[in-house]
């Protein structure tokens, strides 16, 4: 058994003549929430993507519990992308339908209790949803799937600041001991508390990492406002 | 309900002073079970792993135990938990007094306020121009 649930080695990945990662070297231990946290263009959605086979590696490798990412990878890896790709004409219960047929590890019942919890109605349309609820929906879908690695492209941006504090309790409650959740996100203020670790990424290149109790110890200061003045413009 | 808690100190060391603050004042009873990790993890808003690094310090401390099979307990050792209190207790007036210092009230002005305030006598005068 692969120790780490998600490897880099030397990953690299260039657009064109663009750097977006370059040579990162990152493990990831199980039962981890970590943190992704860089400036826009640092390279985490390019990261997320490598980890699910969406793009791949111009040079280095990475692996999920072992594996490149493909066939194997898929089943045992929970997906948020930073766009929405469900289908508007669905309704909420058809859309909990396809995923529950597609995912052998997705929990039906669990989803209808997250709906529920955020006051969605399985009988609406998704092009009926606010984009606010569009991503509560989404991001239920991939919270309700029972995966090793959940991989969240930014799970909160567009949703109010009360439902925020449900879904981070969501995540908290949903997780199980040997699942890792790496997230990347711009509000660190409300999403901090609930991370063991954090990786900084400044131009494709990691600037930082760690536990974040040692980092607030060391620095004397909060995560947010450790990002701050690192990447002070 | 959420604990509030400060993002600028590690979470874990304030979660451990709350639990202890709960120990010493007796909403946690001596020898009584704790909820697991994983719900006061949620109760706080914070992850297991943090919450399980705030209770292992106070095991460390002998105020809480771990029986394998059914959870944490508080320690049933009274004397111990009176002395942490007495700890926490010198700590909070130490700090008070370095305040009150650091706002140039003297020693024997701080008594009679403080005298004042609990309703002891003292006197009230140094509120209005020391």
């Amino acid at each position: 058994m692969p120790v780490h649930i998600m490897e880099c080695n030397s990953l690299t990945k260039n657009y064109g003549t663009c750097k977006a990662l370059d040579s990162v070297n990152l493990q990831l231990d199980k039962g981890k929430i970590v943190g992704l946290l860089g400036p826009n263009g640092s390279g985490k959605t390019t990261l997320l993507k490598l980890a699910n086979g969406l793009l791949s590696p111009s040079s280095g490798s990475i692996s999920i519990a072992g594996n490149s990412p493909g066939v194997e990878s898929k089943r045992i890896v929970s997906y948020l992308p930073e766009r929405t790709y469900l289908n508007e004409w669905m309704k909420v219960k058809d859309i909990v339908a396809f995923f529950d047929d597609f995912y052998g590890n997705f929990k039906r019942e669990k989803a209808f209790e997250m709906l529920e919890s955020l006051g969605l109605s399985q009988n609406d349309k998704l092009s009926s949803l606010s984009k606010g609820n569009k991503e509560k929906v989404q991001l239920i879908l991939v919270m309700a799937r029972e995966a090793e690695l959940y991989l969240l492209d930014e799970p909160i941006g567009g949703v109010d600041p009360a439902a925020r504090d449900y879904i981070l309790n969501t995540i908290i409650k949903n997780y199980s001991d040997n699942a890792t959740i790496l997230l990347s996100t711009h509000l660190i203020q409300d999403v901090e508390r609930i991370f063991d670790e954090v990786v900084f990424l400044n131009k494709g290149q990691i600037a930082l990492q760690g536990p974040v109790d040692d980092i607030r110890e060391e620095k004397g200061c909060s995560i947010d406002e450790l990002f701050r003045e690192v990447f002070k413009c | 309900m959420q604990w509030k808690l400060d993002n600028n100190t590690p979470l874990y060391l304030q979660i451990a002073d709350k639990v202890k603050l709960g120990i010493v004042s007796g909403e946690y009873m001596p020898g009584k079970r704790i909820d697991s990790v994983r719900d006061m993890a949620e109760q706080t808003g914070v992850n297991p792993n943090t919450m399980q690094r705030a209770l292992s310090k106070l095991e460390e401390e002998g105020l809480l135990s771990t029986n394998r099979t059914s959870g944490k307990y508080v320690t049933e050792d009274t004397t111990l938990i009176k002395r942490i209190r007495d700890e926490l207790a010198k700590k909070y007036v130490e700090n008070f007094l370095a305040s009150m210092k650091q706002m140039g009230f003297s020693g024997d002005i701080i008594l009679a306020l403080v005298q004042y305030e609990v309703g002891k006598g003292g006197d009230a005068s140094a509120y209005n121009g020391m």
